[in-house]
């Protein structure tokens, strides 16, 4: 059952809407009637949990920004070889959250600050999966990005989640997905989900994805919206496929999206979520979730990871940093269920690289390779996934990779998008089981 | 539309007649060979007409820029590494050295932080010199042959290479293609983009002789596998050491080659020849100047495609008789009757740079913060020195979706008025911008009164929109500059953020 907010439409206002359909049916593309059907509809109606329908299913990525420290984020408590590289900063073993006896688990535990996650992992709700990297790592925080958002170890071409969206639209009339397909939370979008011909939405908060020139004095509104009437009349009347019309179009798509977006993003959340600006972000995706957006990636992110100097241990720096991880995707996760739409929304985090192993002469840790990745939602396969990397077997004092991070991707992508990864991702990445069946 | 032809699109070559030459025409002319201009050049220019016009923009006949900035850019940031440096990295690597590599890498990593603050830095420098040039038709081309031969700093990350290939574009920007290829073939940041840079007799490398071929002189089709296989041949040795062309001798492969239907012992240049003499050759460059200055091919099969065709095989002819220089075909194009048909004009959708650039030309706004006005344009979609692919910009209707919209009405408000969608510019109130010398012509234009709001709105959207505008669009202005009380600076503002926020705005 989905949470529907109360009556969210005035008579007016579905009247209103009523004439944009009539009048916009004949030249408006076809994602603008899979909008205006959700339109129609009260919020949400639309989109109720439909389970087995791909179409409903969604996926949040959260970037962590400047390569996180995996070996202070999934510890290796039990291998004296961490506190022999990493005596300053070492997390001690009464203080890690161990994730319990058995196989993979023995003598490894989350950091002390991560108590949202280890809540996640004992409801079984979350997979973590260990030593993900991709063969000659790149060191360079902005060419390492680049891998990983396009998903090419050259770190050249379009962004994996666009080219999934070019994939998944190729077919369909209007020639693309609607722009709403993906949200960024942030000034611009990520590479990740610039497609050839997919372009994502991108906005810091909802109030910026609309036009400016509404604050400058009220005297601007009724102009406006007078301008915009114009071009629901003029989209309406054009017969024409010309660049004029094109433009009048996607000027309508845009202010309903605004609107819709806008809409969502104002209303309450459910749950109380802590003061941090990822716990913002992701307390407006839960919103536009709840409110039925027809959005099947979101993105947002955190930075502050580059952490060479003082990075600290279970106090300090890092651990601040995964507290606001842990905590915030601990109260979205919480939001999602009061909403009913914790079963379509799954959610992985990623950093462009790991640190190395032995920390430096300053109380932190330069840039390294391979890092654990965490995937959460009721449907993943919990529990680690793939060994903990050695701490002994390195490559110039770096960790080896033991899953390829394109394995993630293609898992993600056929067992949860289900659409097929190698149209993605160019060839098969097999291995790696990360959603039940 | 006011002025449609009733007798259909003419497609001749034929120079327009003087006395068919008026506003909408200079206007026209202003924003395609440019970026457009405020309603006082467009006057002058329509007083000109076509010919001068014309030879005034195509002849270069402003004064050059000369900036210091270009001198401030350091070429040595991305120096490889000496002989000694690298026996001393080679060293720390066999001994393990990890602090040593730790201090490499850092020092590495801290040049190319610097020299992506310099691309930066070029890239204002770029944005500044198309705001400002007397040479827009200049700007214009290189920014053309920028997308045409698209190179990224994100591949090779070398400011220094970015901006020589850029002043590469300018200097031949209307010169003889043939020259520009052998420039390219030549050019570090292309040799590098393309990989060209290792390509060696025993192992040739053939994506710029693939690419030479497709996207940069042939097209699709206009060539087969082993021309790509033979003109790699002919290009192995062409490389570049730190910023300069090289050609290594000893990796240049000088056996016998068969490449475009003749044989010999080719290099790169005889590789250029080969092309230039195709016929494919010349109307490829016909029709991505076509697309470029006039506008996307109609669908094929249709009568306007085959009579686009046509056009197009009169440039090329063009350009084949003058030894593929550029001038004289753009001064075919630029004067014709089909350039300036009504169906051509208004009927192409801004690049940002037309935009953003064009904004402050014609309406001569503030240029504010550069580094906000690139920014911008990075989420539009058009990253100047980063273009997607090496197939360059899409254009046309992939600049539009419903993020790039908002980005570029807001774009237009933060010019004419400061504003940013999250607050003001700080320097928003010192850089005030006064439209009032846009109306100063009015009356000698016999537009019309200045005092008076339908008069001053019938004006601007004229110049700012093109054309007559639509009763209910000039009904719009005309009550929003009624209900402001007074025609001055703060209500001519407020209009031209309204018009420029109208969808047709982002039409040329």
């Amino acid at each position: 059952m989905n949470f529907l907010p109360e009556n969210p439409y005035t008579r007016r206002a579905f009247l209103h809407r009523g004439l944009t359909l009539a009048s916009a049916s004949v030249t408006i593309p076809w994602f603008l009637h899979a909008g205006a059907a959700a339109i129609a509809a009260p919020d949400g109606a639309a989109t109720k949990s439909r389970p087995g329908i791909p179409d409903d299913r969604i996926l949040v990525v959260v970037q962590l920004a400047g390569g996180n420290d995996g070996l202070n984020t999934v510890i290796p408590f039990g291998d004296a070889e961490y506190y022999r590289a990493r005596p300053g900063i070492g997390v001690m073993a009464n203080q890690v959250l161990k994730l319990g006896k058995g196989q993979s688990a023995d003598g490894i535990g989350l950091h002390p600050r991560l108590t949202g996650l280890k809540e996640l992992y004992d409801e079984g709700a979350l997979a973590i999966v260990q030593g993900v990297g991709y063969p000659n790592p790149n060191r360079s925080h902005f060419k390492s990005m680049d891998i990983w958002q396009t998903a090419d170890t050259g770190g050249t071409g379009d962004g994996w989640l666009g080219r999934y969206f070019d994939n998944q639209c190729s077919g369909e009339p209007g020639g693309g997905c609607p722009g709403h397909a993906g949200i960024a939370l942030g000034r611009a979008a990520p590479l990740a989900m610039q497609g050839h011909k997919y372009k994502p939405i991108a906005f810091e908060t909802a109030e910026l994805f609309r036009w400016s020139g509404l604050d400058l004095d009220d005297s601007m509104r009724e102009p406006y919206s007078q301008i915009e009437r114009g071009v629901e009349t003029d989209s309406g009347n054009t017969g024409r496929d010309n660049a004029a019309s094109f433009l009048m179009r996607t000027a309508l798509d845009a202010r309903i999206a605004s609107e819709r977006i806008r809409k969502a993003v104002d209303s309450t959340p459910l749950v109380q979520y802590p003061g941090n600006p990822l716990a913002r972000q992701l307390a407006m995706v839960a919103s536009m979730i709840r409110h039925g957006l027809e959005t099947r990636v979101y993105y947002v992110s955190i930075s502050g990871f580059d952490t060479h100097a003082g990075q600290g241990g279970a106090q300090g720096g890092h651990a601040n940093l995964l507290g606001q991880v842990g905590d915030s995707l601990a109260a979205f996760s919480k939001d999602l269920k009061a909403q009913g739409n914790d079963g379509r929304v799954l959610t992985m985090t990623f950093s462009e690289f790991g640190r190395r192993v032995a920390q430096n002469g300053s109380g932190g840790t330069d840039h390294g390779t391979a890092a654990p990745m965490f995937i959460m939602g009721p449907m993943v396969r919990p529990g680690l996934t793939g060994r903990h990397p050695s701490l002994k077997d390195l490559d110039e004092g770096d960790l080896k990779f033991g899953t390829d991070f394109r394995s993630v991707y293609a898992s993600i992508l056929d067992d949860w998008m289900k659409t097929d990864a190698r149209k993605v991702l160019g060839r098969p990445f097999p291995g790696t089981k990360l959603i039940k069946a | 539309m006011a002025d449609q032809d009733r007798a259909g699109p003419t497609y001749s070559l034929r120079p327009i007649d003087r006395k068919d030459f008026g506003l909408d025409h200079a206007r026209h002319l202003l924003w395609r060979a440019g970026f457009g201009g405020t309603p006082s050049q467009v006057r002058l220019i329509a007083d000109w007409g076509p010919q001068k016009a014309v030879d005034h923009l195509l002849d270069f006949q402003g004064p050059a820029e000369e900036t210091d900035e270009t001198r401030a850019f350091d070429p040595s940031i991305m120096q490889p590494p000496s002989a000694e440096q690298r026996a001393v990295i080679q060293n720390a690597r066999r001994k393990q050295n990890e602090d040593e590599l730790a201090r490499i890498r850092l020092e590495r990593q801290r040049r190319e932080q610097s020299d992506r603050g310099q691309i930066a830095h070029v890239r204002r420098w770029w944005l500044k010199r198309m705001v400002e040039t007397a040479r827009p038709l200049q700007e214009k081309l290189t920014l053309f042959w920028h997308g045409h031969f698209a190179t990224s700093y994100r591949t090779i990350e070398n400011s220094w290479h970015m901006f020589r290939q850029n002043q590469l574009f300018r200097e031949h920007a209307a010169g003889n293609f043939g020259d520009l290829l052998r420039a390219i073939i030549r050019d570090p940041a292309m040799i590098a983009y393309l990989d060209n840079n290792d390509s060696r007799k025993e192992k040739p490398n053939e994506n710029l002789a693939r690419e030479l071929m497709e996207l940069f002189s042939l097209g699709v089709g206009n060539y087969s596998e082993d021309d790509i296989k033979e003109g790699a041949r002919a290009l192995t040795g062409y490389s570049f050491q730190y910023n300069d062309f090289k050609f290594y001798k000893d990796r240049h492969d000088t056996n016998n080659k068969h490449l475009l239907g003749a044989s010999g012992n080719f290099d790169g240049d005889d590789f250029v020849r080969l092309i230039l003499a195709r016929p494919a050759c010349s109307k490829f460059i016909a029709t991505k100047l076509y697309r470029f200055f006039v506008s996307e091919l109609p669908p094929k099969g249709t009568p306007e495609f085959r009579a686009v065709e046509g056009v197009i095989a009169g440039l090329a002819a063009e350009l084949t008789g003058a030894k593929y220089e550029i001038k004289p075909v753009l001064r075919k194009l630029l004067q014709s009757d089909h350039f300036y048909d009504s169906s051509v004009r208004l009927a192409r959708i801004k690049s940002p740079t037309e935009l953003v650039i064009g904004a402050v030309r014609s309406l001569n706004t503030p240029v504010r913060d550069l580094g906000v006005v690139a920014d911008a344009m990075d989420l539009m979609g058009q990253s100047l020195f980063f273009p997607p692919s090496v197939k360059g910009w899409d254009g046309e209707r992939s600049w539009i979706n419903t993020s790039t919209l908002f980005v570029r009405q807001n774009m237009l408000t933060y010019l004419v008025t400061g504003k940013t969608p999250t607050g003001y510019d700080p320097l928003a109130a010192d850089d005030e911008y006064d439209p009032m010398p846009l109306i100063e012509g009015m009356t000698r234009d016999e537009a019309g009164s200045p005092t008076s709001p339908r008069d001053v709105a019938r004006y601007l959207l004229r110049y700012v929109l093109g054309e007559t505008a639509p009763t209910p669009r000039l009904n719009i202005i005309t009550d929003f500059l009624t209900s402001s009380g007074a025609i001055d600076a703060q209500s001519l503002r407020g209009a031209l953020a309204l018009i420029t926020a109208m969808p047709e705005y982002q039409l040329c």
